[in-house]
């Protein structure tokens, strides 16, 4: 991860509490470590995103126990649930009024492709609309899923490049 | 049950010609009537000592496409404190189903009927409110009936992979 | 997908025409009052994403101050073409779609299908299965109790109950993982029966699990039952009255909350009720604060009679016999021309019901959730319909909020316990 504080080490050299990195990695480890998600639970899904969000699957040892309902506030929008004709250009608005930087993740089968439903009524995949940058399988996709969908994206952020091209 | 055909003969006593057909089927028993006599046969229901039908249970819509009368509304109604529902059967043509509305009695016919029509197609004459509540406001055509397709995306396999994809619209970022 | 600057992040660079404001203004008359259009009373949209209202709902509201004047609920948003898309697979295949109708009470909607198909078969259903239908869909109603209550409460303010009944669905959840290897969907309520008997972990487990939630509900009614800003939000708001329940055909909690005695358990016994001994909770003041306390009282009364079946659990099949409706076991196909035969059937073009049409109600944890099955011989349903509770009592939102407080609004939405896949389905 490349942010870290050795202090054994650094007592040995004699340097103390100094640690070198890059600006792009720190802002990538700032930005993952307490990503706030946007509430948008949909359907089944938002049941297990709950249940991950609760006690016992904790989401907040990763920074994101606090939900936001406003779109201005948060900067991940976890796509929870079948997203209906009706539905996506209210999905798109929301996405639309997130500040940057910002990542979707697509959780569950139905937002991924569909999922069981192959109809007039929903969209096949909710990446007809916003794009998407981590999907997680699953009908519902246990919580354990989700949260390793999450650092997945960790993974993905941490690589980004903000400043260096 | 036999009682359940006594009360369903009842009806056909007191509105001979308006009944159709009474249908006894696992022990439910259905009548099929006129759509113009359904809000009498309704208040009869509801107001007869022996039927005290005082709540509407269910309210759905069947398409038989292609056999004509083509629309059918089914009502299930049934008494609280006799404990005994019957159902009725309303049928409709084609090019231009309209049955009455039971808002005038129930005011929970309200979203049910609506749902009726946003699928069918069926028009209820004195329902309030008549929009679409499930599909967006602009839809065209009723989902619900025979000969609306699916609406279903292909399986991706390799030979027709481009194809399919070409057609989902991603957004352009 | 990566960003790049040029990406449209300011809402306020998305045009919004004026016309269509004025459009939209004009489609309302008739449904909000008259002082709207004149700015006397505030339109306001909850909309579909919004914290409180479990779920994709949309809510057009019309505020004179903060009071309610008109609260018209707009659905739709989850609508899914489930009873379409069952009419396009078989009866067999169709069942894993009611799981994803109410998504709380997902075994109970699979019973309320399974036995629309028995009663058209004339299935026979082991007295095994009949019990271990009953535990199913009585966890099944402490589920989503639990969940109700979890939501309910968070939106009136209190966090920590949310925490506590979620863990208490754990337990629950554990359990139908342990039957069928799904959380969730298990779809393990089938035609005939169940898909497979129980495994040997499931009877501790619901043995430790009844010894556990009584002592858990004691403690949410010592945090909520006498607490006094619960009971001010509670008490006296979202009156239901007697007239109301019949008018707007409510079952279920609101039925109960108002003094109307109807319980499907008990009117027309399914499955095997008339073998337990259970109370019915029942209150006359018709508020939230009464449908509150049924439904704790309800998750009481469901671990009692999760413990009458536990204990006499009998022996047997776990499912039908009758081969044309349910599959035989993999074990004979080795050995018995007619177990293949019949699995080649149900398997390439499954089963056909007799022609006819059912109505089946089942009380679900909302209220009555029916089933409307119409079979002309094939192998496809015609025409399957769900009388959901959610989409009858939705309607009613109107009524029961007119002339109270916007929070009281959302204490009213939570207590209506409603779901949104089960009013779009």
């Amino acid at each position: 991860m490349g942010v870290g504080v050795n202090t054994s080490q650094e007592s040995k050299t004699g340097a103390f509490g100094v640690v070198t990195t890059t600006l792009d990695q720190m802002i990538n480890w700032g930005r993952t470590r307490a990503m706030w998600p946007m509430l948008f639970g949909l359907a089944c899904c938002a049941i297990e995103m709950m249940s991950a969000q609760a006690s016992h699957y904790d989401m907040s040892r990763f920074g994101m126990e606090l939900m936001r309902a406003s779109p201005r506030q948060s900067d991940l929008m976890i796509v929870a649930g079948r997203v209906s004709r009706k539905m996506a250009p209210v999905l798109r608005r929301l996405y639309d009024q997130m500040p940057a930087p910002k990542w979707v993740l697509a959780m569950g089968d139905c937002c991924s492709c569909g999922g069981v439903f192959n109809n007039y009524a929903i969209l096949q995949g909710v990446d007809e609309v916003v794009p998407v940058d981590v999907y997680v399988a699953g009908c519902p996709p246990r919580p354990e899923q989700l949260m390793h969908g999450i650092q997945l994206l960790h993974e993905k952020i941490m690589k980004e490049k903000v400043f260096s091209k | 049950m036999s009682d359940l055909l006594s009360l369903a003969r009842k009806i056909d006593d007191r509105f001979p010609e308006v009944v159709q057909e009474i249908v006894e089927f696992r022990g439910d028993v259905t009548v099929e009537i006129n759509r113009s006599a359904l809000i009498e046969v309704c208040t009869f229901c509801r107001d007869d000592e022996t039927l005290q039908m005082n709540r509407l249970s269910s309210l759905s819509g069947v398409d038989y496409w292609p056999e004509e009368p083509r629309f059918a509304v089914h009502y299930v109604l049934h008494s609280l404190a006799l404990n005994h529902e019957l159902r009725l059967k309303v049928y409709a043509p084609g090019d231009h189903p309209v049955v009455p509305s039971l808002t005038a009695l129930w005011h929970g016919a309200d979203w049910p009927e609506r749902e009726v029509y946003d699928m069918f197609g069926i028009t209820f004459e004195g329902h309030p409110n008549l929009r679409r509540i499930l599909m967006p406001h602009d839809w065209t055509g009723y989902p619900q009936r025979k000969d609306y397709p699916l609406g279903y995306e292909e399986v991706e396999f390799t030979f027709n992979f481009e194809r399919v994809q070409s057609k989902k619209p991603f957004p352009r970022e | 997908m990566t960003l790049t600057p040029d990406d449209l992040t300011h809402a306020t660079e998305i045009e919004s025409d004026h016309e269509t404001v004025e459009l939209a203004l004009e489609e309302l008359r008739g449904r909000v009052t008259d002082r709207a259009f004149t700015g006397e009373t505030l339109l306001l949209n909850m909309g579909p994403q919004h914290p409180s209202t479990h779920g994709v709902l949309r809510v057009l509201l019309e505020l004179e101050g903060e009071t309610v004047i008109t609260a018209q609920p707009e659905i739709g948003y989850l609508h899914t073409g489930i009873e379409k898309n069952m009419e396009a697979k078989t009866y067999e295949k169709a069942l894993v779609m009611t799981d994803r109708m109410d998504y709380l009470n997902n075994l109970g909607n699979n019973l309320t299908y399974c036995l629309a198909i028995e009663k058209i078969a004339e299935l026979d259903v082991p007295p095994r299965a009949q019990y271990m239908r009953v535990i199913l869909a009585e966890l099944q109603r402490i589920s989503s109790h639990l969940v109700w209550l979890a939501t309910h409460i968070l939106d009136l303010g209190a966090t920590s109950v949310m925490l506590y009944c979620f863990r208490d669905r754990e337990h629950i959840v554990d359990m139908f993982e342990m039957l069928s290897g799904q959380r969730m969907m298990t779809s393990y309520i089938r035609p005939g029966g169940l898909w497979r008997d129980l495994t040997e972990d499931f009877l501790p487990a619901l043995r430790k699990y009844l010894d556990y939630q009584p002592k858990k509900l004691d403690d949410y009614e010592r945090l909520l039952d006498n607490n006094p800003i619960f009971l001010e939000r509670t008490k006296g708001v979202g009156v239901v009255t007697q007239e109301m329940v019949l008018d707007w055909g409510m079952t279920g909690q609101m039925a109960r909350g108002s003094g109307i005695n109807y319980d499907i358990r008990k009117a027309s016994p399914y499955t095997g009720y008339e073998r337990f001994e259970f109370d019915v909770p029942l209150r006359t003041e018709g508020d939230v604060y009464a449908r509150y306390i049924i439904r704790i009282e309800e998750m009481r009364q469901s671990l009692r009679i999760i413990r009458q079946a536990m204990d006499n659990l009998p022996d047997g099949p776990f499912r039908s016999n009758n081969r044309k409706y349910v599959p035989p076991p993999r074990s004979e196909l080795g050995t018995s021309m007619e177990a293949v035969i019949h699995h080649f059937k149900l398997w390439t073009e499954g089963y056909s019901l007799p022609p006819g049409e059912v109505y089946v109600r089942t009380e679900s944890p909302k209220g009555e959730l029916g089933v409307y099955l119409v079979s002309d011989g094939g192998p496809k349903p015609h025409r399957v319909h769900f009388r959901t509770p959610s989409f009858w009592h939705l309607q009613t939102l109107g009524e029961v909020s007119k002339g109270y407080l916007v929070a009281d609004l959302v204490a009213v939405l939570g207590s209506i316990d409603f779901t949104l896949g089960d009013c779009d389905r």
